[in-house]
Parts: structure tokens; sequence; C-alpha cells
């Protein structure tokens, strides 16, 4: 017998009669079944049918108009050395792409709504259990497999497999160590040392204590940055920002680490690493433009606000003989986010 | 002109002697008025005369003392009203930056004095404030014409310009210039459309929440490029992706994916889901 049958002749099964109980309210209800089938318009009228089919064909049609756009659009906007052909480009692209492919979709997607069969057919689930017959015949199967095997028998061949087994992943932790090299201290240490000059990011320059005015913010690397092999990674960890405010508002450990007020903080946020450079001169906060941490320079740069939960490292700083500003030592501890061994 | 007059002579009344009649009026009132009202300042890097001075300081009492106190010494919390910080050594760019761009006079408290575009002072007053408010200290002078001078900037110095604005600015102003927010309601202005001069004299005096740039670390010439860059910015840097949505990055774009995006998906989905008539 055939599992799926017409809905058709389930249509209106549902029995209006209910066993009623003493109460009013029936004991069980009755299966409803489906609402009867309504016919689409394309179903009874052959001119709406025609004109479904006109409609996803000129859908379709659309889409191919998009993707023809899509080479015309490559080769037709010629690159002439200006940003204005680009830009026309790439919204001529996009909008093709656009048009091909939503017009592809759209167009199948009317083709099956209005045109294919749409008539509910019924699916009867039918047991999982397996016959009797079927599952003894499974069982003899895996028993005759396991005496021709002879595992039980051939304890030699069972332990050196196991033993193949287990060892057969770990090359893979050969492999990964082999994917580069150990960070060792690079987390932890910074290009930061007794005498190294600070000077200015972008433009380069050692920079004197005297020219700093109150208020003043300037973007530090260490001197001879651009000159590693990586400048890149260690910018990454050396960058500083040099703020001059009234010396009394400074902590005294804060001060005492600056020039005149004049100190140096990391700009590497200790939550995710984001450079913290908004310096609101008034408030003396330092705003992390990535989740909003913010730390006051006032009280050693501690966290008042948002999810960093150490306050910036400060680098120390002095003047030389000639009045350029340097640091007087590295960073005291790891600037940046926690990581493993830092805890 | 003689036409005219000829023509009045030749028929007393004439029907255009009205007409005539009240232009000449209206020329000489407009006449007088531009010669007696104060001139638009012409020389306004001019050093300052003693008048001007007196002047400065005249509306200086007129129009700031009240906040800035009597001597710009700083003013004090009465009757809770607002005190303002001390002038003393603010330097003239201060004076020109906020009296210029309409954050001075302070229309009310807030976080942050906001741009107005109705100036309420003439260059020159704002010129004899500005002198008055020198002559008290020395500090940061309204830039000359060299540093504003736009015409012989090279690409390369475009180029630059962007490069310190991007380490320097735009952790505040955003990478494309558009402004930001800061904290409790202050915010970093946008910087399209702004004078040249005006963001020159924000960077020597660091306005507000903004710090203070001075020539010494960011030299005149690296600020000219920095302006070069920001206000020849249409002709050097279009939009390449030919959808900046106002430049600010993920708050525009993720607006406009979750509402129109996910919008357009919500309504296929709805769509796919419809009985079909």
């Amino acid at each position: 017998m055939s599992e799926i049958e017409r809905a058709d002749e389930a249509h209106g099964q549902g029995s209006t009669a209910l066993a009623k109980s003493g109460s009013g309210v029936p004991e069980r209800f009755e299966n409803p079944g489906l609402p009867p089938h309504r016919h689409r318009m394309g179903d009874v009228d052959p001119q709406a049918a025609k004109r479904a089919e006109r409609q996803v064909a000129f859908m379709l049609l659309l889409s191919v108009l998009g993707s023809i756009g899509i080479i015309v659009s490559i080769i037709g906007i010629e690159y002439n050395g200006g940003w204005d052909r680009i830009s026309t480009s790439t919204r001529a692209i996009g909008l093709c792409m656009f048009v091909s492919l939503f017009m592809l979709g759209v167009g199948a997607v009317h083709w099956a709504k209005t045109l294919m069969p749409d008539d509910e057919r019924i699916d009867y689930r039918h047991r999982q259990r397996g016959t009797t017959a079927e599952r003894e015949q499974a069982v003899a199967i895996l028993k005759e497999g396991s005496a021709e095997a002879g595992l039980g028998r051939r304890p030699l061949i069972r332990n050196t497999l196991i033993g193949a087994l287990a060892l057969f992943p770990l090359p893979a932790v050969f492999f990964f160590r082999d994917t580069g090299p150990l960070p060792g201290n690079s987390l932890s240490v910074t290009m930061w040392e007794e005498g190294t000059y600070l000077v200015k990011d972008p433009t380069g320059g050692r920079i004197r204590a005297a020219d700093l005015t109150y208020g003043t913010v300037v973007h530090v690397m260490p001197e001879g940055i651009d000159e590693l092999e990586e400048p890149l990674n260690e910018k990454a960890k050396s960058a500083v920002l040099l703020m001059r405010l009234d010396e009394d508002l400074l902590t005294p450990k804060s001060a005492e680490w600056g020039v005149d007020g004049t100190v140096a903080y990391s700009k590497i946020c200790t939550h995710m690493g984001c450079p913290v450079a908004l310096y609101e001169q008034q408030t003396h906060h330092l705003l992390c433009p990535c989740h909003q941490s913010t730390f006051d320079v006032t009280q050693d740069c501690k966290v008042i606000f948002g999810p960093a939960n150490r306050p910036l490292p400060q680098l120390p700083i002095r003047v030389d003989a000639e009045g350029y500003l340097q640091a007087s030592s590295g960073f005291h501890e790891a600037v940046g986010p926690s990581f493993w061994e830092r805890g | 002109m003689t036409r005219t007059l000829t023509a009045l002579s030749a028929r007393r009344r004439h029907p255009l002697a009205v007409v005539v009649l009240i232009a000449l009026a209206l020329v000489l009132v407009g006449g007088l008025y531009a010669a007696v009202a104060p001139r638009p300042a012409e020389a306004s890097t001019a050093t300052a005369d003693a008048d001007d001075l007196q002047a400065g300081k005249e509306l200086f009492l007129a129009n700031c003392a009240t906040c800035h106190g009597l001597d710009a010494q700083g003013g004090e919390i009465v009757d809770g009203s607002g005190a303002g910080p001390s002038l003393i050594g603010v330097g003239a760019a201060s004076v020109d930056f906020q009296v210029g761009t309409g954050r001075m006079p302070l229309q009310m408290s807030s976080a942050q004095a906001p741009e107005v575009p109705k100036i309420r002072f003439s260059q020159e007053q704002i010129d004899q404030m500005a002198a008055y408010i020198a002559s008290l200290a020395p500090g940061p002078a309204i830039p000359g014409e060299d540093v504003l001078d736009m015409s012989d900037v090279t690409a390369q110095d475009v180029s630059r310009g962007a490069q310190i604005f991007r380490t320097n600015c735009a952790m505040c102003h955003n990478f494309a210039g558009k402004g930001g927010a800061l904290t409790g309601g202050k915010y970093a202005p946008d910087l399209t459309g702004v004078e040249g001069k005006y963001i020159y004299e924000a960077m020597v005096t660091g306005p507000q929440s903004m710090p203070v740039f001075p020539n010494s670390t960011i030299s005149p010439e690296d600020k000219t490029a920095i302006i070069a860059w920001l206000t020849q910015e249409e002709e050097f840097r279009p939009e390449p992706g030919g959808l900046p949505l106002g430049s600010l990055g993920p708050v525009s774009e993720g607006l406009l994916a979750w509402i129109a995006g996910i919008g357009l998906l919500v309504g296929c989905s709805v769509w796919l889901g419809m009985k079909s008539s």
C-alpha cells in the first residue's frame, strides 16, 4: 500500500460528533482534518496562469539583464586614475549583482507559488523498528564479522592496533609546535628601556619638555622603532601618550615618574588592546574608543568606567642634559590586555 | 542718469519720478549707513592700537565679564550663574576661535558649547576682543595667511597631513573627520566645512575637551598639511565604496544593515509563507 495518498480524501474528515462528558467539555477532540483546498487563480483560469507565466519570465529576464549589467559595469566603466570612477563602478556592480541574484530568486519563488502544483499530500510515518527477522539477521552479521576478524583470539593484533591508533594523532602536536616561534617574553617587554628617547608619531623628532604647554598631548613612539625588522609588532605594544597637566593634579607616584606634570602612559588599552587616545583635556579622562573604558589620569590612570580592569601602565620619563625627554626605565609591567602568563 | 534727469526736467511729473526718488533716497541712506556703520575688518592682523584695545575691553566687559570676571581672571559661581575659566594667556587665537565660530558667548550651560551658525560680532569686534585678551598675557596668535595658504600644497603634503590626522586626531574626530562622541554628552565636532583658520586655532589652543597641539609638537607646515587634507578631502578622497553613509563607520552601516537588510529578509520570509491567490 502506498503511504502517500492524495490529501483530497482527507479534506473535510473532521468529525462533528464529539463524545461529550457530563460537564459539557469533550473528553477528547477529534482530528479536525485539513481545511478544504482552495484553488489558486492560475489553477482555474488559464488567463491567470498565462499572466503568472509572463510575470515569472519577466523576473528571470530582469535577472538576465542584471548579469549582463555586471559584465558591462566591469568592462564599461574604465579606471581613469580618478576615485569617482571607482565609486561609480562599485555602485553599478553592486546594484547589478543584487538585481541578478535577487530577481532569479524572486522569479523561482513566484513560479513555485503561482504555477507549480500546490495540493497538500500526506506522507504517513512508518515504524522505525525493523521486523524481527531483519533484526536477527543484523545481529548474526555482526557476530559473524567479529568471529572472522578474530580479535578475541589474536590479542597481539588487538593491542598493536590500539597502540597504533593512540599514537596516530601525536605528530599533530609537533606540527602545531612548528607553526610559529613561541612568544617568549615578547608580550611582557617592549622596546622602551633606560635612555630611549621619546619621538613624535608619525613625524618623528625628539620632544623637548619645555615645549609642552598645559593640555598638550603628544602621540609618542620609542626612537628607532622604524629601523626594526618588525616595526608594526613593536608599535602595537610601544605606543605611548604624553600629556602635560598641572602637576598638583597628579598622584605623587605619577608626578615622580613624570617631568613637571608631563606624564607618559601606555596607549594600549588593558581590556582588548585598542589605542586609548581620546584625552579630554578638561576632565583629564582618557577614553578608549572601542568599549568606552575610561581612565583617570589624575588617579594614575585608574579605570573609572568600562570593561578594562587594570590601570594603564605608566612609563617613567626624565629629561637629558639638553632638555629632551627620554625613558628613565622600561615599563614596570606588561602593557596591553591580560594574557595567560600575566595572570 | 542724465537721461532720467533730462526726462524729469522735460516732463515735471513723469510717472516714474516717484520710483526714481525712492531709489535715490535708498542709495543715500545706504551710503550714509556704509559711511557711518562699523567697517568690516580689512587689516585684522595689523597691530592693535590703543583704541582697539579700549574697544576690545569694552566689548569684553559688556559680553564676557559676567562669567570670565572683570579682569578676565575667571569667574566665581554666584547665585547659580556659571563660572568661566580665566582668559589670561589663552591668546588671540582662542578668542577668534570661540567667538568666531559662535561657541562664545555661551548660549546656555550644557556639556559643551555648540558651534552656532549665527555670529553676533563682526570680525573687527572679534579682533578687538582678541587684541584685548592677547594684551593681558602672551598666548597663541591668530594664524597668518602664510600657514593658511593652500595654493602650493602638494599631493605629498596632503598624504602626510592624512597620516598625522590618523594618528593625532582620528580617534576623536573619526577617520574621515566626521566627528564622534566623548563622555558625558561631550563630543568631537564634525570637521567638514570648517574654515582652515578655525582648525588651526583649535589645534594651537585646545578648546574645551580638545587637547593642545602646539607648534613645537605639530609644526605649522604639518598643520597646513592637515588642513589641506581636511579641506580638500572631496577632491583627494571621495567614496570608493560607493555608499559612505556619512562615513560614520559601524553606526550608520549597522543601522542600514539592521533596518533595510533585515527588513528585506523579513519581507521575503513573509512573502514566502503567504498563500498565493
